[in-house]
């Protein structure tokens, strides 16, 4: 308890030098734990939207089925397998038929894809009830992105040509019954999506999908070795992959910074020593050992990681907790990255994440502190009570 | 009343006996068009909505399933091949020096924004294969009398369901063409001209082709050179020849 009071009045008296260090370790303790909120953030609204409007509780793909393959698309469909058409017919699997297509927005030309959905399904957030029509005309929704880029709007009429399962050419006007806005790309560029009826129609492939979308998670590959269940887990790998790629930078700004810190504090350490030689002689002379003058020296280290704490909890607690509310605009163009990003992000701050960084800095910069003070047990005490330099 | 049914009629079987069979225009047309095989040099003019640009090509192609084109003009795309085979098609990019493989709907994309897709560049099929041919009547095109056919495919995979041509009645050769949907919309229009006598042959060294629900004014396609059934060695048609 001594060594404590003795550490704090030493460091309280050090002034200047004291909070300068302490204030570079709160600037690390606030960056890291707003990088890793926010980086968090993004981590839970990703997968949340991904979940909302794209993967459901999983999905059942058409084995030939791939999405980073175009190639694969002409033979990427197939009937419903019995065991799984009940749950189609109740609305827990949605079937989604997707083929290839070309769109002519105002004379230009652009390919698309062309995806057929159910306008009754509840399992995604697609406002697929607009695609109902009295059959006079083919309804279709786009996302805010697609329609951008198309410039189409609500009520407009585009021509639609694509190919039938026999590769001959048809074409029709579709009209564009709702733009809706979703944060995930992939169910918005590039992408038209119908009444899963018209498009088995426009393809000759009656009862078909490519991919069926499931309402919840739990489900698993049937014996038709011709659908292939991939869960949330493996549909969500790639956002996992992209945060965690950002993490890795992240840990690298704050590996930086703390080095910075440490540095200081260990210069701070080695002046200490240096400066005070007489001091540490005094302590010897009345009746400390070495370890013990070891021990002050490192809690007098570790402590600016305690006041550090107590500074960043002082300016960072309100900065980080308006920011949580208010959240952080992300500019405009951060769709075009392809990847899931709503236009604000909310970072979360969990406990976990700053118990750990005080625990990790205060670990840090005890090790920090002990190392310079090692030489403290080298030292002659009567030298050191003399002053002399060693 | 009877007089008047009997005359309309004899009157129609007549006009339809004027009309000549469908079948034997288009083997004339095939006869003028198709070949074992052939060699020729071609520019490409695609007008874009902004800007126009030029593509030249030289082709061999053999039978209906291989064909071979090299571009030689503009230099950016100098040394570009293209192998197709069957329903695959290989381009080789000298610029990554690689050989990349399209297939399936990847062929029905236009070739460099033109208004052709690699599959109309590269394929060479008989109409007599595809389609069912109805005279429908005549008209003049550019100051030539012309039957006017309409076809419909009897084969199911196939680009277009029906098209109508325009036929020069000496020289058996298109001079024009519509290519519509299923549902009828129409989708493409080529206008064939400079028709010019090559080895016995009718053969237009101009076409125009427009995909009408694009804008722009299309693109030429214009033979510089061509060949008729000369011997064209195995190795063109293998894809070592791609990056040689």
């Amino acid at each position: 308890m001594l060594a404590f009071k003795l550490a704090l009045r030493n460091l309280l008296g050090a002034g200047l030098r004291t909070w300068l260090n302490v204030i570079i370790l709160s600037f690390s303790f606030i960056i890291i734990i707003w990088l890793k909120g926010l980086l968090e953030g993004w981590d839970r609204q990703a997968k949340n939207d991904m979940i909302k409007w794209e993967i459901g509780g999983g999905q059942f793909w058409q084995a030939s089925y791939d999405p980073f393959d175009p190639f694969t698309l002409l033979d990427s469909h197939s009937t419903i397998p019995d065991v799984l058409s009940d749950s189609v017919t109740n609305g827990t699997l949605v079937p989604v038929l997707i083929s290839q297509g070309t769109i002519y927005p105002n004379g230009r030309m652009q390919s698309v894809l062309f995806k057929g959905i159910s306008p009754e399904q509840k399992v995604l957030a697609l406002p697929t009830l607009k695609l109902k029509s009295d059959g006079t005309y083919i309804p279709a929704i786009i996302g805010s992105s697609m329609a951008e880029s198309t410039q189409l709007k609500e009520g407009d009429y585009v021509t639609a040509r694509w190919r039938d399962k026999n590769g001959t050419f048809d074409a029709a006007e579709i009209r564009i019954a709702c733009i809706y806005q979703t944060n995930v790309p992939s169910v918005d560029v590039g992408q038209v999506w119908l009444p899963i009826d018209n498009v088995r129609e426009m393809m000759l492939l009656p009862g078909e999908a490519t991919i069926l979308v499931a309402n919840k998670e739990g489900w698993k590959t049937e014996k038709s070795d011709k659908w292939i269940f991939k869960d949330q887990k493996t549909l969500l790998i790639d956002i996992e992959n992209i945060i965690k790629a950002k993490s890795f930078v992240g840990i690298l700004i704050w590996a930086i910074l703390l080095m910075m810190a440490m540095l200081a504090v260990f210069d701070t350490q080695v002046l200490s020593i240096f400066r005070r030689q007489k001091e540490i002689g005094t302590y010897v002379a009345l009746g400390m050992t070495r370890g013990q003058v070891v021990q002050l020296f490192t809690i007098e280290g570790a402590m600016h990681s305690v006041l550090a704490t107590l500074v960043a909890a002082a300016y960072g607690i309100p900065l980080l907790t308006f920011q949580a509310i208010r959240g952080i605009s992300i500019p405009v163009e951060s769709k075009d990255f392809g990847i899931a990003m709503a236009a604000k992000l909310y970072p979360v701050y969990s406990l976990t994440l700053i118990t750990g960084t005080v625990i990790v800095v205060l670990i840090v910069t005890t090790i920090v502190s002990y190392w310079p003070s090692r030489k403290i047990g080298r030292l002659s005490p009567t030298e050191a009570l003399r002053g002399r330099i060693q | 009343m009877k007089k008047l049914i009997l005359l309309l009629l004899t009157g129609f079987s007549t006009l339809y006996a004027q009309l000549p069979d469908g079948k034997q225009i288009l083997d004339k047309i095939d006869q003028n068009l198709s070949s074992e095989n052939r060699v020729f040099s071609s520019s490409m003019i695609i007008h874009g909505r902004r800007t126009t640009h030029t593509i030249r090509l030289k082709t061999w192609t053999a039978g209906e399933n291989k064909s071979f084109t090299e571009y030689l003009f503009p230099v950016r795309e100098q040394g570009t091949k293209m192998l197709k085979l069957e329903e695959q098609l290989w381009i080789y990019s000298p610029s990554t020096d690689r050989i990349i493989q399209i297939t399936g709907h990847m062929l029905r994309q236009s070739v460099m924004g033109s208004d052709l897709s690699y599959e109309d560049l590269m394929e060479d099929k008989k109409l007599t294969d595809q389609y069912i041919a109805k005279v429908t009547g005549s008209e003049i095109v550019d100051g030539h009398n012309c039957w006017i056919i309409q076809l419909t495919a009897f084969v199911p995979e196939i680009a277009y369901q029906e098209q109508k041509l325009w036929v020069d009645q000496e020289r058996n050769i298109p001079l024009r063409e519509e290519m519509f949907a299923k549902s009828g919309t129409l989708l493409k229009k080529t206008e064939l001209s400079d028709v010019q006598r090559i080895n016995g042959r009718w053969y237009p060294k101009k076409i125009v082709f427009k995909d009408m629900l694009k804008e722009g004014s299309g693109t030429e396609f214009l033979i510089e050179e061509i060949e008729f059934n000369v011997p064209i060695a195995d190795y063109i048609f293998s894809k070592a020849s791609l990056k040689k």
